[in-house]
């Protein structure tokens, strides 16, 4: 392979239990891992000159030990990054990391998962990378558990010895659909327990899976997290909205938007912002990145966004109203109106007896009045 | 509390709440107004040709001869703001989704970039007139507290809403969030406010018109 690829010195493919190695050992050619860091360099904004040297870089690490934990959620988060087509730039992702616990990927179980999830604690403590999807419910430890053990002290625990964490999904990141009104089991996000660690947030429900792996491919280069906005999330990924980069946007701008789902102007592909897209609030790549090996994505298929990656997202007064239409139902009702003619008329009845009161006290000047 | 939560609040209880005043105010004063009464006037009719409620009505919204030339800033910026105001607000297709999400009634908008041109140019001719007003020694004796309020109270919702359009300042979800609440500022001040002619210009003129008709005068 090296002989192959001279031109890229330092992308060592052989030194065992590196990136390089693992990659090897999967038929992964230095070719397609190249193409794999050209392709991260410029989601990350990196200049494409520093493909070949991500590519020495990761290829060289060891690989990063994952402890991956699964609270209060669908599944969906893993299901979207595993059930991807093969071979794809999001699988390669499990070629970056060591897996060292995920309890849905795992065979293990029970005790023995534990055993392993602690034993990478030791192993790697400082260094390794937990990653966490799902909430933690906190009105009650017992709504979820591990082994026994609470979400809330897992995360505690396994939070002390991580280089840093990853927050994936909505749920993790902002509470999600456990912390949606009433929030039952008081579910909080990762950010809200853990203050001390550095906290990267990939939220969408589910998240992009390319852009976890660009996540890690540049914590894998660097050492370090990338750029977050206010909100935790990477800048490269959610700098911009889905309104700033939808193809429907100049429908938008021409006031052309889709009525019903079904109707011309669907079909035509105008905007669906009166169908309720949540395209301007909600920051995400989906319109650039997009789905299922860049496919597609729900505006493209005549769904509106229904802003998945924005916190409470869910308590946002519903997928199919716009933006500009009330969140709940108006409960101004015939109560105010009553309630102002009874204003009025006691305002009207003290207005007349102060004219009244004026009159009563109005003196009538006569003649005699004048001529002194 | 974030930005989406803000913007869900305005939507929601910011709402319920503004509109709720709306409401209670524009009844309450209505009544109060035209509760007040006057004394029956027992004198005979005069009847002048012009001098009635409805020929006030026309007049008090044309300039009078000569007085185009005289003041052209407050009639030309008046006509324009008001106007753009009213497209601003009834024809911009978001507006419509509102009243049609409160009311249930719908009609056909322009399009965007139109009711964006016409917000700049109602932009442009209220801060002429706010500029004539402070310019000019009669206008600027005469205005209150309340005339230089209701001039902040209508611009803020243009401006906010214009920036929340071009993405500007801040992010879209605040502006927006910011131009809801302005707007909903603005609702609850306007039924006791000089912004109650909203309500009130038509019936004032033609009770004017009326009241000085009966004395034949045509004002
Ligand atoms: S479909 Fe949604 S995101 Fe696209 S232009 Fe319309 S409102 Fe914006």
């Amino acid at each position: 392979m090296k002989s192959r690829h001279p031109q890229q010195p330092g992308t060592e493919f052989s030194v065992p239990g590196t990136v390089g190695e693992g990659l090897a050992r999967h038929g992964v050619s230095r070719r397609a891992f190249l193409k794999f860091c050209t392709v991260m360099t410029s989601m990350l904004a990196l200049p494409p000159s520093m493909a070949p040297a991500m590519a020495a870089a990761i290829a060289a690490t060891r690989r990063q030990s994952v402890i991956w934990l699964s609270f209060q959620e669908c599944t969906g988060c893993t299901e979207a990054i595993t059930r991807s087509h093969s071979p794809t730039l999001e699988n390669l992702i499990f070629d970056l990391i060591s897996l060292d616990y995920h309890h849905t990927l795992q065979a293990a179980s029970g005790e023995a998962a534990e055993h392993a999830r602690e034993q990478a604690m030791k192993d790697n403590a400082g260094k390794y990378l937990l990653i966490v999807d799902g909430s933690i419910p906190m009105a009650n430890p017992g709504y979820s558990t591990i082994a026994g053990i609470s979400n809330y002290d897992m995360l505690v625990d396994s939070a002390k010895g991580a280089a840093a964490i990853v927050a994936v999904g909505t749920c993790a990141t902002y509470g999600g659909l456990p912390k949606a009104n009433p929030n039952p089991t008081g579910a909080v996000s990762v950010a809200d327990i853990i203050k001390d660690k550095p906290i990267i947030n990939i939220p969408g429900c589910p998240p992009i899976p390319v852009v976890m792996t660009g996540v890690l491919a540049h914590f894998l280069t660097f050492g370090t997290i990338p750029e977050l906005d206010g909100l935790g999330r990477p800048k490269v990924f959610y700098g911009e909205t889905i309104h700033d980069r939808c193809y429907r946007r100049p429908f938008y701008d021409q006031g052309k938007f889709a009525k019903t789902f079904d109707d011309e102007a669907a079909r035509r592909g105008w905007c669906l912002f009166e169908l309720g897209c949540k395209g301007p609030v909600t920051y995400n790549a989906c319109a650039t990145t997009k789905w299922n090996d860049g496919t597609s994505f729900p505006i493209q298929s005549g769904h509106g966004c229904i802003g998945c990656s924005e916190p409470n997202f869910w308590d946002a007064g519903g997928f199919y109203k716009a933006l500009s239409m009330p969140a709940n139902p108006l409960k101004v009702g015939a109560g105010v109106a009553a309630a102002g003619a009874a204003a009025g008329v006691v305002v009207t009845f003290l207005n007349r007896g102060k004219k009244g009161a004026a009159k009563a006290a109005h003196e009538t000047t006569t003649l005699n009045d004048l001529e002194q | 509390m974030d930005h989406l939560q803000l913007l869900t609040w305005a939507r929601g209880p910011g709402l319920d709440l503004s509109l709720g005043v709306l409401v209670l105010g524009v009844i309450w004063r209505l009544i109060e107004i035209y509760g007040l009464g006057r004394k029956q006037d027992l004198s005979a009719p005069r009847d002048v040709a012009g001098a009635s409620g409805w020929n006030t009505i026309i007049r008090r919204s044309v300039p009078p001869p000569g007085m185009f030339k005289t003041s052209p800033v407050s009639y030309m910026g008046g006509y324009i703001f008001h106007i753009g105001l009213a497209i601003v607000v009834f024809l911009f297709a978001p507006h419509i989704k509102l009243v049609q999400g409160v009311l249930g009634l719908a009609w056909p908008g322009l399009p965007s970039q139109m009711v964006d041109f016409v917000t700049v140019v109602t932009m442009a001719a209220m801060i002429v007139v706010l500029f004539d007003r402070i310019n000019k020694p009669v206008k600027r004796y005469l205005s209150t507290f309340g005339d230089w309020f209701t001039w902040a109270l209508t611009f803020i919702p243009l401006l906010s809403g214009w920036m929340a359009v071009h993405h500007l300042l801040v992010p879209y979800t605040l502006m927006l969030a910011i131009h809801i609440l302005s707007v909903e500022l603005l609702l609850i001040c306007l039924p006791f406010t000089k912004l109650f002619h909203a309500f009130t210009v038509f019936g004032s003129r033609w009770y004017n018109g009326a009241i000085n008709g009966h004395k034949g005068v045509p004002v």
